[in-house]
């Protein structure tokens, strides 16, 4: 958990990860941020995040992204 | 002879009154709509006082915004657009620039303004296309009306902080659209999926040309371009067929492995531009989409908006990069070396552009405008303008013009032109900042500003997000104990460039 919200603090190091669960509804990350994020997070944890995990649901909070990374690194 | 861009719309309406001419996912509108609504507003910008004026339209990115620039240009005025979503800093500048009487709002936009110290008149959308259109006032302003008139200002990054407002005219935007939907071969059965932001000049190719020929225009969601699957499900279900986007969103769709899932199975045009194509996402849309024609567009906001094209006739290696081609129809590029000569065979040489398609310039700025819109240096006999792009380019073995590089610190980022000075005055403007320096990486297309001072990060992120458009934030802020210095004393751009790395 720790590692993602490093990596989101390295895109906006002004926003409180923790706690956030809006990061989508509120624009908080854009297109932008789930190119660079996706790139990081598979390098990271080195997994692949298949194209119909990239909805809105798993990216809306820190937790949320954490969730499916552990969900993909069982099913490796 | 067409001299007015509305002149496409009153080809039309006799045509397809009832088709849909704009829509997004919540809203449409038919032609006879976009009729109506924008002579109701003309009529009433007139009968209000405005004519010959700027006007901003701070709307969001719905038809109505569409709508209300036609009704601006109805009134013999030229629209400013300002998105709901740019930082109040540069609002503020542009408002500054421009000075207008007049702005429209739609209901969200119009509680912003509220705290805005303005003085000026704000107009409702709503309330302002129940206004019945007056035929005697229209006609009037269109008997003075003549084609080099303006009809917008679009704002531009400017190196010294404070953005440039180009100035277009009827003319230029016939003589572009003309041209480009001749290469595009756009008809009455082109489905456009708008991609690109109402503020700035790239959604003229889906504007007018969809006014041009009856066709349609979907202005697609921007939260999709983060969901690749739900992006391309959208296109299917409104049968989108010609899109001009930028490289990057065309690469958000190719890079996630979302072409083994679904395809954009109706695309049947696909021009981009901006941005360099990375070959091998290129070679992914090919792949997918044999039948689809591929158009690589150039040009800058100066110059109305693309100048150059190359439609894709062959296959490219990884490391090559795709032409930029020849340029439209009644435009000439001119490559001057740095003595201001032709570029001979090979050489490298600044694009310059001549034409009709050149705007008029930068709105109260001739300074910066004769800096660039300037006497043709092959021409001493009679007055000519060429527009000077600080874009370095040569030409191919086959004869086709080819992107170098920037003569400045100019990038493309996700589509936006952004001059990294622009942002470096911006922090130096922080009072706990001492020294700023902005670099962009191309590798990893990350915009990084290095700074001294007594500020965390986080600090300078936040004070950046509440100064600058969000594609001009910085993707990394660090913080340094000293700038880095070259041996005449400036700041040594090489050696942070090589700290990324």
């Amino acid at each position: 958990m720790e590692k993602v919200i490093e990596i989101l603090k390295s895109l906006h190091p002004d926003v409180d990860f923790e706690n956030c669960t809006t990061l989508i509804d509120d624009k908080i990350i854009d297109s932008f941020d789930i190119v660079t994020l996706i790139s990081e997070l598979s390098d990271e944890f080195d997994v692949n995040i298949p194209v119909e995990e990239i909805v809105p649901e798993n990216f809306n909070s820190a937790k949320a992204i954490y969730e499916l990374i552990k969900r993909l690194q069982e099913d490796e | 002879m067409q001299t007015n861009v509305l002149e496409y719309l009153e080809n039309i309406i006799g045509k397809v009154p009832d088709k849909i001419a704009y829509a997004d996912d919540t809203n449409e509108v038919t032609f006879k709509e976009v009729y109506n609504n924008s002579r109701a507003i003309g009529t009433y910008l007139y009968k209000m006082g405005h004519y010959k004026e700027p006007i901003m339209v701070f709307m969001g990115k719905h038809p109505s915004t569409i709508i209300t620039f036609y009704g601006v240009i109805y009134a013999g005025c030229f629209y400013v657009p300002i998105d709901e979503e740019m930082p109040r800093h540069r609002i503020e500048l542009i408002f500054e620039n421009v000075k207008p009487r007049a702005v429209i709002c739609d209901h969200k936009t119009v509680k912003v303004m509220e705290t805005f110290d303005y003085k000026g008149n704000v107009y409702l959308y709503d309330e302002i296309i129940k206004t019945s259109p007056n035929e005697k006032v229209l006609n009037l302003v269109r008997e003075k009306q003549i084609d080099t008139d303006p009809i917008y200002i679009v704002f531009t990054s400017g190196s010294t902080g404070i953005p440039k407002g180009v100035v277009a005219c009827h003319r230029s935007v016939i003589d572009y659209i003309d041209n480009l939907t001749a290469v595009l071969k756009i008809d009455e059965n082109a489905i456009f999926g708008n991609q690109t932001p109402l503020y700035v000049d790239a959604c003229l190719k889906e504007l007018y040309s969809t006014l041009k020929f009856g066709a349609t225009t979907y202005i697609i969601p921007k939260h999709l371009f983060m969901f690749p699957l739900k992006l391309v499900e959208f296109m299917n279900e409104k049968k989108i067929n010609t899109i001009c986007w930028v490289v990057s969103a065309l690469t958000i769709i190719s890079s996630f492995g979302t072409f083994e899932k679904a395809v954009p199975k109706y695309l049947k045009t696909v021009a981009f531009g901006s941005e360099v194509f990375p070959i091998k996402q290129f070679k992914l849309w090919r792949k997918y989409l044999p039948d689809a024609r591929f158009i690589n567009l150039y040009g800058p906001t100066e110059c109305t908006g693309m100048s150059c094209y190359y439609e894709v006739d062959r296959d490219f290696e990884l490391d090559e990069a795709i032409p930029i081609g020849r340029p439209f129809k009644n435009t000439d590029i001119i490559l001057l070396n740095e003595e201001d000569k032709p570029a001979k065979e090979g050489e490298v040489g600044e694009i310059c552009i001549r034409g009709t398609s050149l705007t008029l310039g930068y709105y109260n700025n001739f300074e910066k405008t004769s800096e660039v819109f300037v006497q043709n240096p092959l021409n001493n006999s009679y007055p000519e303008l060429i527009y000077r792009t600080g874009d370095l380019g040569k030409y191919n073995e086959r004869g086709e013009l080819v992107f170098v590089s920037r003569k400045d610190n100019q990038i493309k980022h996700m589509g936006h032109r952004i001059e990294l000075g622009e942002i470096e005055t911006v922090a130096n403007m922080h009072p706990e900042i001492k020294s700023a320096c902005c670099i962009f990486d191309d590798v990893s297309k990350k915009i990084i500003l290095y700074y001294v001072g007594d500020i965390s990060e986080a600090d300078v992120a936040t004070y950046m997000k509440d100064k600058l458009p969000r594609y001009m934030i910085p993707n990394l802020t660090k913080k340094l104990d000293r700038m880095p210095l070259t041996a005449n004393g400036k700041i040594d751009r090489v050696l942070l460039k090589s700290l990324n790395k």
